[in-house]
């Protein structure tokens, strides 16, 4: 049997295909791998064994009527055992969001993304560290504690789908479900050398997805390579009647065989490559860049003039939303409650006592910047220059077909790094934002390492619905590049 | 533009969140780090521009009305702190006061 620890998603589906592996042994090692190891990394908020070993045997009867039935094969998903982010339903298991005041919260129904890859046969390991919410940049604001980076675990593993990042690259699972509010899956994978998609806008349901941003929130995945993620996200996208904002065009079928990028339109955005930004990171960007460039890509210098514009306007945009998103947790419905003599000290005690430093912090934000008199000059003004920054994009892809940039101005930072001083924190999430206010998709890739050996990645950006544009390049890269193949000693 | 405790007590307030006198203090401070930075968007003429609430043209999609299963009262009330008589149970509204 070939060593099952590694295995990117299509290698594991070929051998449940060809019956060399099963599920159930498949799952059984990623299980037995995490609880040798998960003590030091922390991916795991929870593990579902019992529904992991049910879920794989259904999957091998999948692969076993197949074989002596013939008909289509089963999904490249079938049998493949999976880290879902705990912002994420799932039926009967607990969801937390990273935060205490959701502590034992069952869902009484699936996200429709998740939904739909069970139905094609994905088997759920259990669920993953987040910041609280969804709310930062690195799992510490997680109220359960912090996950560490599998190539070096005094630093962080990026956030907030920080806990499925490193099950990725800790060898912990083949896949791993996020979601990307600010940059919450193409920054944790870039921290942790692993390949990570954020779908457009609306591509995927966001029902059954905890709410942080509802404009921004989009659900996507984290993987070994692009290859591996194409199948999965054409399961997970598509029109779902009970999310309002899903989109109703049809989803493309994963391209094979990427082999040149000739026709292919690159640009590369000045407003990324400023002061602050490493200089292993800047290199590894516009080497990986002349990759594609030989593969008969196109490269041209472009302009995102308000880019910096992104940053104000996020921290505006995000917090004001989350705001109202975040008044259901009341103590009523669901998640524990404080005791007390009235409605509006039970309200008080228990988000006060419940809810984490960042939580707070944004809820207040958001709160302040639509009270009565603010609302104009704060929430008001950030949807006007949004407008700005979308229109850079609307412009930009007029002349390209995908823009190549940095994901992070450094590699993982040290746990602790950014201690009391939450600017500083937001600051890492200047390259990620900007995709988010306008709505477009990304796909995040490593594309090498600095000198203290920690990954660097690097992301395309594509017009609204181009996750086959982006897919593409990444194939091509990465079928001349290895970076993607390297792993973390653990 | 620093916030003042008595701003950041309002705020909490209408947030429903109880803080102590060291997070008053602590999100005084953070908050008017923050404030300071997202002023430079005061700068930006946008007397132009149309606001951007959602990146897709919004609609209110309309769908048949038909009848259809919900989710069971029990599971939902299962999730609760605090049940009565197949209802959420909650403090006194009125009354009791703090």
């Amino acid at each position: 049997m070939p060593t099952l620890v590694h295995l990117g998603l299509n290698e594991a589906a070929s051998l449940l295909r060809s019956g060399e592996i099963t599920s159930t042994e498949l799952t059984r090692a990623c299980l037995d791998r995490i609880e040798a190891l998960d003590d030091q990394i922390h991916a795991f908020l929870a593990l579902t064994p019992d529904l992991a070993q049910q879920q794989a045997e259904a999957a091998d009867a999948r692969f076993a009527e197949w074989r002596a039935n013939g008909g289509d094969p089963p999904s490249a998903v079938c049998g493949i055992p999976t880290a879902v982010k705990d912002v994420l339903c799932v039926e009967g298991i607990q969801a937390t969001a990273g935060s205490k005041i959701l502590e034992g919260y069952r869902p009484t129904y699936t996200a429709t993304s998740v939904a739909r890859l069970i139905d094609q046969g994905m088997v759920v390991l259990g669920k993953t560290n987040t910041d609280e919410f969804a709310m930062g940049s690195s799992t510490e604001n997680s109220a359960f504690g912090p996950t560490h980076n599998p190539w070096d675990t005094t630093r962080v593993p990026g956030g907030s789908s920080g806990g499925s990042a490193a099950a990725v690259a800790a060898g912990f699972s083949p896949l791993a479900l996020g979601s990307d509010t600010g940059g919450s899956i193409r920054q944790p994978a870039a921290f942790c050398g692993v390949t990570g998609i954020k779908p457009s806008y609306g591509r995927v349901s966001r029902y059954g997805l905890i709410a942080y941003g509802s404009s921004l929130d989009s659900v996507g995945a984290l993987a070994h390579s692009a290859a591996d993620l194409a199948p999965v996200f054409s399961v997970m996208a598509g029109h779902d009647p009970l999310d309002s904002t899903s989109l109703r065009e049809p989803v493309p079928e994963p391209a094979h065989d990427v082999s040149d990028l000739a026709g292919l339109a690159i640009g590369v955005p000045d407003e990324y490559f400023i002061e602050g930004l490493q200089a292993s990171i800047a290199d590894a960007v516009r080497a990986a860049v002349d990759v594609m460039r030989n593969l008969g890509a196109t490269v041209t210098a472009i302009s995102l003039p308000h880019t910096d514009l992104a940053l104000p306007v996020y921290y505006l945009v995000a917090p004001s939303e989350a705001s109202a998103n975040l008044a259901r947790f009341d103590g009523i419905r669901f998640g524990p409650r404080a005791e007390a003599p009235n409605l509006l000290e039970s309200y008080l005690e228990t988000r006060g006592g419940l809810f984490g430093p960042e939580v707070k912090r944004r809820i207040m934000l958001g709160t302040y910047a639509l009270s009565a008199g603010y609302y104009d000059a704060y929430y008001g003004q950030a949807q006007r220059v949004r407008t700005l920054i979308k229109h850079d994009f609307d412009q930009a892809f007029e002349q390209v077909d995908a823009i190549a940039c940095p994901i992070t101005p450094t590699t993982a930072f040290t746990i602790g790094e950014h201690g009391d001083d939450p600017l500083s924190m937001y600051l890492e999430d200047v390259f990620t934002l900007p995709a988010n206010l306008a709505g477009v998709p990304g796909l995040a890739f490593p594309v090498g390492f600095d000198a203290e050996g920690l990954p660097i990645g690097m992301q395309l950006l594509g017009a609204p619905l181009a996750e086959p544009v982006l897919f593409r390049a990444a194939q091509a890269y990465q079928s001349v590049t290895a970076w993607h193949k390297e792993h973390p000693d653990l | 533009m620093p916030l003042t405790l008595d701003e950041v007590r309002h705020i909490a307030q209408l947030a429903r969140l109880k803080l102590s006198r060291a997070e008053e203090q602590l999100y005084a401070s953070q908050l008017s780090d923050i404030l300071d930075h997202v002023q430079r968007l005061q700068s930006v003429d946008t007397s132009q521009l149309p606001p951007t609430a959602s990146v897709l043209p919004l609609t209110a999609p309309l769908r048949p009305d038909e009848t259809r299963p919900s989710t069971p009262r029990q599971a939902l009330l299962a999730n609760a702190a605090s049940v009565d008589d197949g209802m959420f149970q909650v403090p006194p509204v009125l009354g009791s006061d703090p």
